[in-house]
C-alpha cells in the first residue's frame, strides 16, 4: 500500500549539485522543500575526514563514494542493431551516490561554455554555411544567451569559490587569463592554486608557438575563502588524494560543502536519504506532475509525495528514466529524427598522451586533480575549422597533479606491464612524467540516444535506461587533429620520450574517461525541438524543472560543472520571480 | 608420492613456516601437529614465510597459486622484496572476502549474455567466484600443459604461462584467461601499491621504492620550495595518522 504523504511545496529529486542549489533558492523564496536522495547521507565534517579519505584502495580502486549498480545501472550498446547489455560495474563513467552525488568526487575543474557555443549552429551557419552542416550533426542553438547566463555564472562561481584568472574582464583581455572566454562580470574569487612543474613547462612551450596558456579554473579554494552564502571554505592542501574522493579540507566545493551547511539548518528543508524516488506522477490533462511515488530503501515502504513543483534533479540517466517512465514528452526515435526524450546523447571526446622528462622532478605526488596549465585556441569556433572538415574542439592541458601509486604510474609505451622490467620501469619514470588531455566536444549525433532497455530492470523493476552510443566521425577527426597540436606542444618541451594516446574507435564502458555525459532532456527554443525551455520548465509539465547535463543539447569542449550550475540558479530565479507569481509555462509555445 | 602430487600444506610447512602462522594454517586445514616434521624435505620454491597470514577466502592450492603468480608479476630484486612477502596474496585474499569480492554494488540480474568486450563484464559470477574459477581454470590448463599445477612449475615456465594468459592464449574452460589475468595483475598492483591496512604493501615497501610519501597532512606548506625538488619522506600510511 502506497502512503500518501501531506503537500510540500516543492521536492527535489535527489541530492547534489542541481539539487541543492534549487533547494537552497526556493527554501529562501520561502516554500518548504523536501529532498528525496535515494543514496546516504555525506556530511564533510563527518565523512571527509583525515586520515579516512586518503584511501587509494577504498575511494580509487572500489568506488566508494559512485553509484550502487546492485540498486539501478544502464545497460549499453554502441549500434543500435547490436542487443544492449547491463554495466555490471560501471567504468568508462563514475556517477556518484548519496548526498552530494557526482560533486564530491569530482576533479572540480570548473568551466564557462563559450558565447558561441551558445549559439553553436548559428555560428556555424554564418561562417561556413548552412550546408557545411552534416546532416546527421543534430546540433542546435541553446535557448539561452552568455550574456544571459552569465551573471547566474558569477553566483556559482561565489558560492564555489573558484580560483582563476579572468583572462576577459568586463570585455577586457587579460594576459595570463583565457582570452578567449566570454566576457566575466567579475575577477575570479580566488587566486589560481599553485602551478605544477609540468604546467610551468607546458606553458613556456605553448608559448613558444603562440598559443595563450593559463591556469585551470578550478572549484578547489587556493585560499580560505567565505563563499556568497556565507560558508568558510578551507585551502586547497595540494594533499594529492583528489579525483574520486572527498576534500577533507573543504577546499574542493561540493553541495555539501558550499550549500548544505546552511540549508541543512533551515526549517523549511527536509532531507530525506535512501528514498529512492520512483516514478513521477504526471496528469497529462493538466500538464503537471501531482506527485513522485519513492520507495524508502530502509523499510521497503512506498510513499506518495504530492508537491506543487517538482525538481528533477538527479544525474542524466534518471532525468531521461522518470520522463520516458511517466509518458512526459515523445520518446526519440533516431529512425525518423522525430521525438525529444532520450535525443542528443553526447559523452566527452577525451583523448591525451604522456611524456616523460628524465631530468626534471615533477612532484606526481602532491596537487589537486585540477591542478593544470591549459591552452584553448583548439576549442570551439576559437579557431577556423575551414577545410578541416570537422566541427568542434577542446581544451588542452597538462598536469601532474593527483598522482597516487595504484592509478598514477604512468610509464612509457613498451614497458612490460609486471616483472623486473616493469618494477624499475616504473621507479625510472614516477618523478617524471607529465600528462596531457584534450577535453573534447561532442557535436551531438542523431544515432546516439537513450531509451528503456526491453529486457533489463532495476532493483525495484523499473526498465533501465538503454544508452546506444558510439563516437561519430566528426569526433575522431577532431581528437585527432588536437592531437596534433598537443604532439606540437610536447616536442617543443624536449622531452626524453612521450606517447600519444589516441580513443579506440568503438567507445567501450570499461576503462574510466570522462563522467561528462549530456543530453536525453535537451532544453531549445519550442517543443519540436526540445524537452525543456530556456527556464528548463518542461513543455509538457509545467511544474517540472529538469535540471543538469541532460539538458545540454550537445556537448562542448568544457567540463559540465560550471554550466550546470549556472543553468540551475538561472531557473530558480525565474521560479521565484516569475512562476510562484503565476505557475504556468513561462514559454509560450 | 611424485614431486607434483605433494600436498600444498607440506610445502608450506617445509618453507618454514613456524609458530603462529603454522598453527593458522594448521587449524585451517586439520593439519596434525605431527605432520609437519615428515615433509620438511619439501622445500617449495614459491611459498614465503611472510605468508603467515590465516586465510579468508582461498584454500591452500588457490593461495598457492596466487602466491606463485605475484611473486612472479613482482619478482624480489633490488628494489623491492616480493609480492606475496609485500602481502599481496593477503592482499588478494582479503579483497575477495570482501563485500566487492561478494558482488556488492555489482549489477547482476539476467539474463547473461556473452556480449562484446567494449560493453565488459558479463558473468553470473562475484569477483570472488570468478577469481576461484579462475585459479582453477589455469591450473587445469597448466597440467594440460606443462603437466603440473601452476606453483609448481620452475619460474621461467611460470613467467611463460602468465605471458600466455595474458594475451588470452591459455585454453581455460569457460573463462577468458586474459580477463582472468587483467583481474590478477589489477588485484596485485591495489595490494602493492595500496594502503598496508589492507593487507598489501608491508611496510610501507612500494612506496619507499618510489619515492611516495605516502598520506600527507598538507604539502601547501612545501609545494613551492620543491618544485622540480624531489620532496623526501619517510612514508605515512593510514595506520600512522590513527
Amino acid at each position: 500500500m502506497v502512503t500518501r504523504l501531506k503537500d510540500v511545496d516543492a521536492v527535489t529529486v535527489g541530492l547534489g549539485w542541481t539539487g541543492a542549489i534549487m533547494a537552497r533558492e526556493l527554501t529562501k523564496a520561502g516554500l518548504n522543500v523536501v529532498s528525496l536522495e535515494r543514496g546516504p547521507d555525506r556530511i564533510p565534517g563527518e565523512d571527509f575526514i583525515l586520515p579516512a579519505v586518503r584511501d587509494e584502495v577504498k575511494y580509487g580502486a572500489r568506488l566508494e563514494l559512485m553509484m550502487d549498480n546492485s540498486i539501478d545501472t544502464l545497460t549499453f550498446r554502441n549500434f543500435g542493431n547490436e542487443r544492449a547489455l547491463p554495466i555490471r560495474r560501471i567504468g568508462a563513467f563514475l556517477p556518484g551516490e548519496g548526498v552530494g552525488g557526482s560533486g564530491i568526487h569530482w576533479g572540480a575543474l570548473h568551466w564557462r561554455n563559450l558565447p558561441s557555443d551558445f549559439r553553436i549552429r548559428s555560428a556555424l551557419t554564418e561562417r561556413y554555411g548552412a550546408k557545411s552542416i552534416p546532416d546527421d550533426m543534430t546540433i542546435q542553438d541553446w535557448p539561452v544567451s552568455y550574456d544571459e547566463i552569465e551573471p547566474f555564472y558569477d553566483k556559482f562561481d561565489k558560492i564555489c569559490g573558484v580560483s582563476g584568472k579572468a583572462g576577459n574582464l568586463r570585455g577586457k583581455k587579460v594576459d595570463g587569463g583565457n582570452i578567449f572566454e566570454g566576457p566575466r562580470s567579475d575577477e575570479y574569487p580566488n587566486q589560481p592554486i599553485k602551478t605544477s612543474n609540468a604546467g610551468l613547462m607546458f606553458g613556456a612551450a605553448a608559448k613558444s608557438l603562440g598559443y595563450h596558456p593559463f591556469p585551470a579554473p578550478v572549484a578547489i579554494a587556493s585560499n580560505a575563502y567565505v563563499n556568497a552564502d556565507g560558508v568558510t571554505l578551507g585551502a586547497c592542501e595540494y594533499c594529492g588524494y583528489c579525483n574520486r574522493i572527498a576534500c577533507e579540507t573543504n577546499a574542493k566545493a561540493s553541495a555539501n560543502s558550499t550549500i548544505l551547511p546552511n540549508l541543512r539548518l533551515d526549517p523549511k528543508f527536509e532531507l530525506r536519504t535512501r528514498c529512492f524516488v520512483t516514478k513521477l506522477n504526471y496528469d497529462k490533462a493538466a500538464k503537471k506532475v501531482v506527485s513522485v511515488t519513492y520507495t524508502d530503501m530502509k523499510t521497503g515502504e512506498e510513499y506518495e509525495q504530492p508537491a506543487g513543483i517538482v525538481l528533477l534533479t538527479a544525474f542524466v540517466f534518471s532525468n531521461v528514466q522518470h520522463l520516458l517512465l511517466a509518458g512526459i514528452g515523445e520518446p526519440y526515435d533516431p529512425t525518423t529524427g522525430k521525438g525529444m526524450v532520450g535525443k542528443n546523447y553526447a559523452y566527452q571526446f577525451e583523448a591525451g598522451a604522456s611524456a616523460f622528462f628524465e631530468n626534471k622532478e615533477l612532484n606526481p605526488y602532491w596537487g589537486s586533480a585540477g591542478m593544470s596549465t591549459i591552452i584553448d585556441d583548439f576549442n570551439g569556433e576559437n579557431f577556423d575549422h575551414g577545410g578541416l572538415g570537422f566541427f568542434g574542439g577542446g581544451y588542452i592541458n597538462c598536469n601532474t597533479a593527483a598522482a597516487p601509486p595504484i592509478s598514477g604510474r604512468t610509464v612509457p609505451h613498451g614497458t612490460p606491464e609486471w616483472g623486473s622490467e616493469w618494477k624499475h620501469a616504473t621507479v625510472k619514470w614516477y618523478h617524471h612524467a607529465a600528462r596531457f588531455n584534450t577535453q573534447g566536444s561532442v557535436y551531438a549525433n542523431r544515432a546516439n540516444y537513450m531509451d528503456l532497455d526491453p529486457t533489463y530492470k532495476d532493483v525495484l523493476g523499473r526498465p533501465l535506461i538503454r544508452l546506444t552510443y558510439n563516437p561519430p566521425d566528426n569526433e575522431f577527426k577532431m581528437s585527432a587533429y588536437l592531437l596534433t597540436k598537443v604532439e606540437a606542444i610536447i616536442k617543443a618541451m624536449n622531452p626524453s620520450t612521450y606517447d600519444m594516446h589516441p580513443r579506440p574507435k568503438t567507445f567501450t564502458v570499461v576503462p574510466y574517461q570522462s563522467t561528462h555525459n549530456t543530453g536525453g532532456t535537451i532544453m531549445g527554443a519550442d517543443p519540436k525541438s526540445s524537452v525543456v525551455n530556456r527556464y528548463l520548465q518542461a513543455w509538457d509539465a509545467h511544474n517540472l524543472f529538469i535540471q543538469g547535463a541532460s539538458v545540454f543539447p550537445q556537448q562542448h569542449g568544457y567540463n559540465p560543472t560550471g554550466t550546470l550550475g549556472a543553468l540551475a540558479y538561472w531557473s530558480a530565479n525565474a521560479i521565484t520571480s516569475r512562476y510562484l507569481k503565476n505557475p504556468g509555462p513561462l514559454v509560450h509555445a | 608420492m611424485t614431486e607434483g602430487t605433494i600436498p600444498r600444506r607440506k610445502f608450506l610447512v617445509g618453507a618454514g613456516l613456524t609458530g603462529a602462522g603454522l598453527a593458522g594454517t594448521a587449524v585451517a586445514t586439520g593439519l596434525t601437529p605431527t605432520e609437519p616434521a615428515a615433509a620438511q624435505a619439501s622445500v617449495a620454491p614459491t611459498a614465503s614465510a611472510a605468508e603467515a597470514e590465516p586465510l579468508l577466502v582461498l584454500n591452500e592450492t588457490e593461495h598457492a597459486f596466487v602466491v606463485a603468480a605475484v611473486d612472479m608479476l613482482i619478482p624480489a630484486d633490488e628494489l623491492s622484496p616480493s609480492g606475496s612477502d609485500c602481502g599481496c596474496a593477503v592482499y588478494i585474499d582479503r579483497q575477495l572476502a570482501s563485500a566487492w569480492g561478494g558482488g556488492a554494488k555489482m549489477y547482476r540480474a539476467g539474463p547473461f549474455f556473452k556480449g562484446k568486450p567494449e560493453q565488459g563484464y558479463q558473468l553470473p559470477l562475484t569477483p570472488a567466484e570468478f577469481f576461484i574459477a579462475g585459479i582453477a581454470a589455469a591450473n587445469e590448463w597448466s597440467r594440460k600443459t606443462y603437466g603440473r599445477d601452476f606453483d609448481r612449475l620452475e619460474p621461467d615456465k611460470r613467467i611463460e604461462a602468465l605471458k600466455t594468459m595474458q594475451e588470452g592464449k591459455a585454453e581455460f574452460a569457460d573463462l577468458s584467461s586474459r580477463a582472468f589475468f587483467a583481474r590478477l595483475l589489477t588485484l596485485t598492483m591495489e595490494g602493492f601499491f595500496g594502503d598496508p591496512i589492507y593487507g598489501g604493501n608491508r611496510n610501507k615497501a612500494s612506496w619507499r621504492m618510489l619515492g611516495f610519501p605516502g598520506l600527507p597532512a598538507t604539502y601547501s606548506n612545501v609545494i613551492d620550495e620543491y618544485r622540480d625538488k624531489r620532496y623526501v619522506a619517510e612514508p605515512q600510511s593510514i595506520a600512522d595518522f590513527s
